[in-house]
Formats: structure tokens, sequence, C-alpha cells
């Protein structure tokens, strides 16, 4: 359910009407939640509400996004909402994994929220297990899409002109019948499911996801971002060439410390 | 994966859902359990007071049993304070039952209320409160309290191997305190603030976001320590809050606290001991 921030300050709920809703996949490697780590930090965008819900772990922590002292002081919870009106953009950020069995009552919430919203179009940045690809996938590059019917029609044309990849449906029973396709995302957790139900709930839908493996994950949170931006163009890009496209996203300070403390200084 | 000094350690898959459980259907069978389990791991919050939404300004709420041992060597006594509640419930860890006679090994969550001013409820809760037994406990508990003027505290401890620091946690001096607040909390804070990129999980941190999202003041005292299990250094840690203004009204008379603490611990040891 959608809180927002301030409320009985006067000002009327958020209105998302006609805006793009970005939103990670829980997956491997948590791509999906680190690129829209990026896209919140780079964009500055103000936090509008909560998502409250019983389907994830709750955790609390101070601000990730913090840029100085004054700002750091300011609780953050395991789902909220972001927005930028000028960009008609929200995003829901998703902090925790789901509680088990709550994966589902999450995704119908989710989409009824959507609904009622009248978001235009839901974009979903997500991640699958590389070791999983088939031969056809390991072939070029490790990035693909999806679209839901509905989208398919506005969108499908743009697609094709940046040569972007669609998602493959892999064979139901390799090696006894190839011809029963169906959509495989392993590892992409609520993925495959918000996807076929925003199919069959006629939601604009679009996935954007990126093969990988766990361990280091900033690299892929990088691609997946660029990926995305190349299509909604959220942050220009400079140069063609020459320059690191991954030097325009803001890493946010909570970044910080992934690996572990420091050592204890008794080791030299 | 293979850690710096070789050791093998087994991460947990960030992968979200297990295969199993994304692919396969649930069968009438599988509900049916399904259903009953989740029946069985149903909370239920008792109150033994009639009033039927509790009028509260403040509740502190400690979790875990360094932090309920506090409470009861601090403040609780029996003339001061009575019981007006008890949360029962039931999961792979933990089964607690509606009796509100408990020792303090025990594991149980109890409500408390000042006599001379039956807005002050103080909740222990010693016990393990699984993941999905959460969010149950916040609507039942703060579903039977009026939210207007009300504030809290919460107290916690957690290793100290979770605090993510710039130095290595071998220098760091434990037990310490740190706070996280909610937006609406005005006073001043004990002790330093949590930084970034630290977090707080489990029940600490769903009341903690509860209060944030409905806009209720509130302060989480978190205690980092090196011990797990009931520690008189730990449970002192928490002592810089009696002078909080929450506190400082409700603490007893410091002689007898350390008289009590030491007993505590005494019982705690003879059930740990296995020469009994």
């Amino acid at each position: 359910m959608f809180i927002p921030c301030d409320r009985g300050g006067g000002s009327a709920a958020p209105d998302f009407k006609g805006f793009t809703l970005l939103m990670p996949a829980v997956s491997v490697g948590n791509v999906g939640q680190l690129a829209i780590d990026l896209v919140i930090s780079t964009l500055n965008m103000t936090k509008v509400g909560y998502f409250y819900t019983d389907c994830l772990v709750p955790m609390v922590g101070n601000n990730p996004y913090a840029t100085a002292e004054e700002n750091s002081v300011e609780l953050s919870i395991n789902a909220e909402v972001y927005s930028l009106p000028s960009k008609k953009l929200v995003v829901l950020q998703i902090r925790s994994p789901f509680i088990k069995n709550k994966y589902r009552p999450f995704c119908e919430t989710l989409l009824s929220w959507v609904k009622s919203s009248k978001c235009a179009m839901v974009v979903l940045l997500s991640s699958s297990h590389a070791y999983q690809r088939d031969d056809e996938q390991l072939l070029g590059t490790p990035l693909r899409y999806l679209l839901t019917p509905d989208l398919e029609k506005a969108v499908g044309g743009r697609m094709k002109e940046l040569n972007w990849k669609e998602m493959e449906k892999v064979a139901a029973y390799p090696g006894i019948n190839d011809t029963d396709k169906v959509l495989h995302i392993p590892g992409g957790g609520i993925t495959k499911l918000l996807f076929t139900e925003s199919c069959s709930e006629g939601i604009q839908m679009a996935v954007l996801l990126k093969f990988c493996s766990e361990g280091d994950n900033i690299p892929d949170a990088f691609v997946l971002v660029n990926y995305l931006n190349e299509w909604l163009q959220l942050i220009k890009s400079e140069s063609n060439d020459s320059t690191d496209p991954s030097s325009q996203w803001k890493i946010p300070s909570s970044w910080r410390l992934l690996f572990g403390n420091g050592l204890p200084p008794a080791l030299f | 994966m293979a850690t710096f000094f070789g050791e093998v350690v087994v991460a947990p898959s960030r992968a979200g859902l297990d295969e199993e459980e994304e692919a396969r259907e649930e069968t009438p069978e599988d509900r049916e359990i399904r259903r009953e389990i989740e029946k069985k791991r149903e909370i239920q919050v008792l109150w033994s007071c009639a009033e039927e939404s509790l009028v509260c300004s403040r509740f502190v709420v400690a979790i875990g049993r360094n932090a309920a041992a506090f409470l009861s060597s601090f403040i609780l006594d029996s003339v001061c304070w009575e019981v007006i509640g008890v949360v029962k419930l039931w999961n792979e860890w933990c089964r607690t039952s509606s009796t509100t006679n408990v020792l303090p090994t025990d594991s149980f969550c109890l409500f408390y209320r000042l006599i001379s001013d039956p807005t002050v409820l103080l909740c222990q809760c010693s016990c393990y409160v699984a993941e999905d037994q959460q969010f149950q406990w916040l609507e039942k508990v703060f579903g039977s309290m009026q939210k207007k003027g009300l504030q809290v505290t919460i107290l916690s401890t957690c290793p100290v191997a979770d605090y993510k620091t710039q130095e290595s946690t071998l220098t760091l001096v434990s037990p310490f305190l740190k706070a996280l607040k909610t937006k609406e909390f005005q006073e001043q804070v004990c002790c330093p603030l949590l930084e970034q990129p630290n977090i707080v999980r489990d029940l600490p941190a769903a009341v903690l976001s509860y209060c944030q999202v409905w806009g209720i003041p509130a302060v989480l005292y978190q205690c980092y320590t090196d011990v797990i299990k009931l520690d008189t250094v730990t449970i002192e840690a928490f002592k810089p809050l009696l002078s909080s203004k929450l506190l400082k009204s409700l603490a007893k008379d410091a002689s007898e606290s350390t008289k009590i603490l030491k007993k505590f611990l005494t019982t705690s040891e003879t059930h740990n001991n296995i020469y009994i």
C-alpha cells in the first residue's frame, strides 16, 4: 500500500498519472536494486512516500543517498517511492528480500497500485543467472528486454531501432520437444510472475535484464542502467565514445564498505 | 565463495526466490498445509485490561534478552508496574504461552503499565518473532493503542560483527550504543546516530518502520555487543538512557538495580551450566 510521506501537511497525495514507474526485481546479484540506486542518486530524486507491506523483510537505516552531514539523518525503510515530476518518473526502490510465500501477494498489491495510480508504463530492472543461459543466449550482448503486448505496440519499433535483443524463450522440455517454448528467467525473482500478470491484465510493462553471476555486481548495475538510459534518456550521454559513460552516474554514499570492514592492523 | 583468508563461506543466494518456489504450482493439499501452518503461526496479543483502545503517551519496547533484562533491573518492579498483556506465539525457535508468570530465563513477550500513570507502557520481548510474524505483531500491538501523543522508544542489541566501519571491528570498544530516529522525533538523542551503510533488521526495524510510516515519534537504541548471551556489561551499556527525558522519571533506586542485575545473572548462569 502506498503511503505518502507528508500526510496532513496540506499538500495532496502525489499524482503519478501518466508517469513511468521504474522498479527493481529482487534478483541475482541485486543488479536491479543497485541500478535503481544509481538513478535515484544521480537524478537527485525526492522521496514522496513508502510502500507499506507485510511481504518484505523489515530493515531501517539512515539516508542511503546522503551527500553531506545535513541530509544524512533521515530514516529509510525497506520500500520507498521517489519521484521526479519534470521527467514524469516515479521510482520504487526495494531494499530487502521477500518473506517466504509473500511474493505473490506483493505482485498483486503492486499491480493494483500501478492501476489505481494510473502510471502509463512500468519498467522493471532485473537480472538472471548467467550460468543457466542456453546456446543462443550465450552469443552477443548479455542484455535482454521483454515487452507486454500492450507496450509492444507503442515502443516495439524503438527497440528494433536500438538493435536490442528480446529475451529468448526456451524449450519447456529440452531434448524431447523443442517446439513448446516457455519464458524462463532463473534467478529473476518476481520478474516472470510480474511480467505474465501484467500481460494478462493489460498493464504496459517493459523488463530490462542482464545475465550475471553473484559477486561484485556494481559493474553489472552500470551496464544495466546505461542500457535503460539508451532508451529512456534519463541523463544526457555527453559524447558517443571516448569518455566512460559510467562516470556520469553518481554512486550513492551507502555503497561504501560493500565488501566488509577494514582489516585489523595487527595483521601487518 | 572463498574469502581473503582462503576458507570457504557459503553465501546466501541473492537470487530472490528459490527455483522451486518460483516454478511449482500449488496443489490443493499444499494450500491446505500452508493455511494450517499460517493459522498456527498467527500471533495473539491478549490484554488483561478492559479498555478497547489504550491511551498511551510513552511506549518503551525492549527486544532481546539483554534489553529486557535492562528494563527488569533498572525500571520494572512489581510495586509500581502491573502486567497488562502478553503475546502468545509459535514458531520454529520459540513458543510462548498466555501465562504472565515467567522466569527471567524464559522466552516471553509481556506488556506492563505504570500504575501511577497508566499512559506509560513497557514491553519486554525476549522471544524470537519470525519474519512473517513481525508485521502481525505491529498491527496487533499498535492496533490496540491510540496513536495521538504517542512516543516510542525501542531498545535492542546485535553483534558488533554486524557493525560496518572503516576500521576493523577488532579495534572497536564494545559494547556501544547507536541510535536511529523517525522524522517526527524531535528530542535529544543520548548517543551518536547510526551511520550509513549500517542497517538494522528484524523486529526493532519493523517497529521503527511502522512509526516512520505512520508519523509516530520514535527512537531506536541499538547496542552493539560482542557477547550474545545475557551479560552485565551489555545490559549496563543502556545506562546512559536513564538520564534521558523519557526514562529519567521511571528509573528506580540504583543500588537495588545492581542487586537485581546480579541475581539475574546468577539465575541465568545456573540455567546455562551443564554441571547442575
